[in-house]
């Protein structure tokens, strides 16, 4: 189907692109690779897209002190290629390969992934694992928001109407912590079927599961857990996944328990 | 009332300026508009890969830009692909190695294809499946396209 007509704007400076957002019928357009096959679909019919890839205040991956600032606009392949993540946030490097196909990797944006908050991505799962901060502006001003603190629900977020994410956090990994990621899709680039991005540094774990819930969840239970037997018991007081079109309750929990097994073992062992 | 916006791209090298409606995506307006209808339209929401189309260097779903996003861009398609030789080898390979029947996937194919082979000139079987695992084919199976792909990256 083809989109419904909308009227179209591309400013140059954060507060335009704000003021252009007050509006209730106003819609960010980033990558597009999600908000347009809802216009073709006519799921969404905006009156406005104003189009953010040209604000150069959201663009840019960094390492700034002990974080690592990944702007709203850096792309999937952008964060694939960046040696600044693939050395502080080796989390992120493996999830962004599970991350869609290569022609929709060279649009899609980061932003736009944490913004959408499909309970099967991965890019909230590795947010919630590493105590990732949202950088997000407004009419009103900015103010940083806890990954733990986003995610509200199935496609819901705290962002409030007219409100942009500029950039995301990421705590650059220090040498005693480890991470893990893991996926089960139908096919190499599609949303997951269950995932598991997994943070361990001593004594602490986070595993962050997606695919599992109507939004990505840290298995709080597991975490606490003295050995993976228990870990895996303990999953079903954190986890009771919906059925999607091909997989029951059950089998989902099981292949949580599965992905909770995998990524156990390489938390255990050292870089 | 539609919103139309003056929008200027380079098309396979030339300079193209028209009034285009903000809600056209781009290969309906390369296929629409300028007649270049070797790009096709399969599902209109990024899964099939069949409207795929190369925008700065980079390959892109062409139903998944507006065709305004493209102001200032430099856009190659199937044809100036083709006609500059670039694809030659790839597409000796398609048709020595039965690659295509159809037809319909075969130019998206052949410029995921490309794609991974500027990156990466000695990809192997798994990673040939993986770039072009966002591009669906209804006919051939995939076993021929790779199996092509693969003719290329061994005889170059
Ligand atoms: C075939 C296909 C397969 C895919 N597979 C996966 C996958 O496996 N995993 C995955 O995670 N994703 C997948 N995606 C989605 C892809 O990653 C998108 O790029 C991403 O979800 C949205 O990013 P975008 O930049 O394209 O956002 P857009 O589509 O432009 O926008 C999405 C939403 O976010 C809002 N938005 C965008 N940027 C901002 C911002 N900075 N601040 C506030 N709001 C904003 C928009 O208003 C819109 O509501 C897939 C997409 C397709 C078409
Ligand atoms: S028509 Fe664009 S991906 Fe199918
Ligand atoms: S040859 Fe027919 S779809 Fe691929």
């Amino acid at each position: 189907m083809k989109a419904p007509s909308f009227a179209y704007a591309k400013p140059r400076a954060l507060e335009e692109a704000l003021a252009l957002l007050s509006r209730a019928e106003a819609k960010a357009l980033a990558g597009g690779q999600s908000l347009i096959p809802s216009l073709n679909m006519r799921l969404s019919a905006p009156e406005l897209l104003v189009d953010i890839t040209g604000l150069e205040a959201l663009k840019g991956i960094r390492l700034e002190q002990d974080v690592v600032r990944i702007g709203a606009l850096a792309t999937h392949a952008e964060i694939e290629r960046s040696e600044a993540v693939a050395k502080h946030v080796p989390l992120l490097a493996e999830a962004v390969q599970h991350v869609a196909h290569p022609a929709i990797r060279n649009r899609g944006t980061i932003g736009g992934s944490l913004a959408l908050a499909d309970p099967a991505a991965e890019y909230p799962a590795c947010a919630l694992a590493l105590d990732a901060t949202l950088v997000v502006a407004g009419t009103e001003g900015r103010r940083q928001v806890k990954a733990t603190e986003f995610f509200k629900g199935l496609f819901e977020t705290a962002l409030r109407p007219g409100e942009l994410i500029v950039a995301v956090e990421f705590p650059a990994q220090l040498k005693d912590q480890r991470t893990a990621f893991a996926e089960l899709a139908r096919r190499h680039g599609d949303y997951a079927i269950v995932g598991l991005a997994a943070f361990a540094a001593n004594g602490t774990k986070r595993f962050a599961f997606f695919g599992a819930a109507d939004r990505a969840v840290l298995a709080r239970h597991a975490a606490q857990a003295k050995d993976l037997e228990a870990a895996k018991q303990a999953l079903a007081k954190d986890l009771q996944p919906p059925a999607d079109l091909y997989h029951s309750p059950a089998t989902k929990l099981h292949l949580a328990r599965v992905l909770l097994e995998r990524t156990w073992n390489r938390l255990s062992t050292p870089r | 009332m539609e919103q139309a916006l003056d929008t200027t791209l380079t098309v396979n090298g030339q300079s193209v300026t028209r009034r285009i409606p903000a809600r056209m995506n781009l290969v309906d307006f390369l296929r629409e508009e300028l007649g270049l209808t070797g790009s096709h339209v399969g599902c209109e929401h990024g899964v099939c890969g069949a409207c795929t189309v190369r925008v700065n260097g980079e390959i892109v779903r062409g139903c998944l830009m507006l065709a305004v996003q493209a102001d200032g861009c430099a856009v190659e398609t199937i044809e100036g692909l083709s006609d500059s030789g670039e694809l030659a080898k790839l597409q000796k390979a398609f048709h020595e190695k039965n690659a295509l029947q159809c037809g319909f996937c075969t130019p998206g194919m052949l410029l995921a294809a490309r794609d991974l082979l500027k990156r990466n000139p000695k990809p192997d079987r798994e990673q040939i499946r993986a770039h072009i695992s966002g591009n669906y084919c209804r006919c051939t199976g995939y076993q021929a396209i790779v199996d092509a792909i693969e003719e290329v990256v061994a005889h170059g």
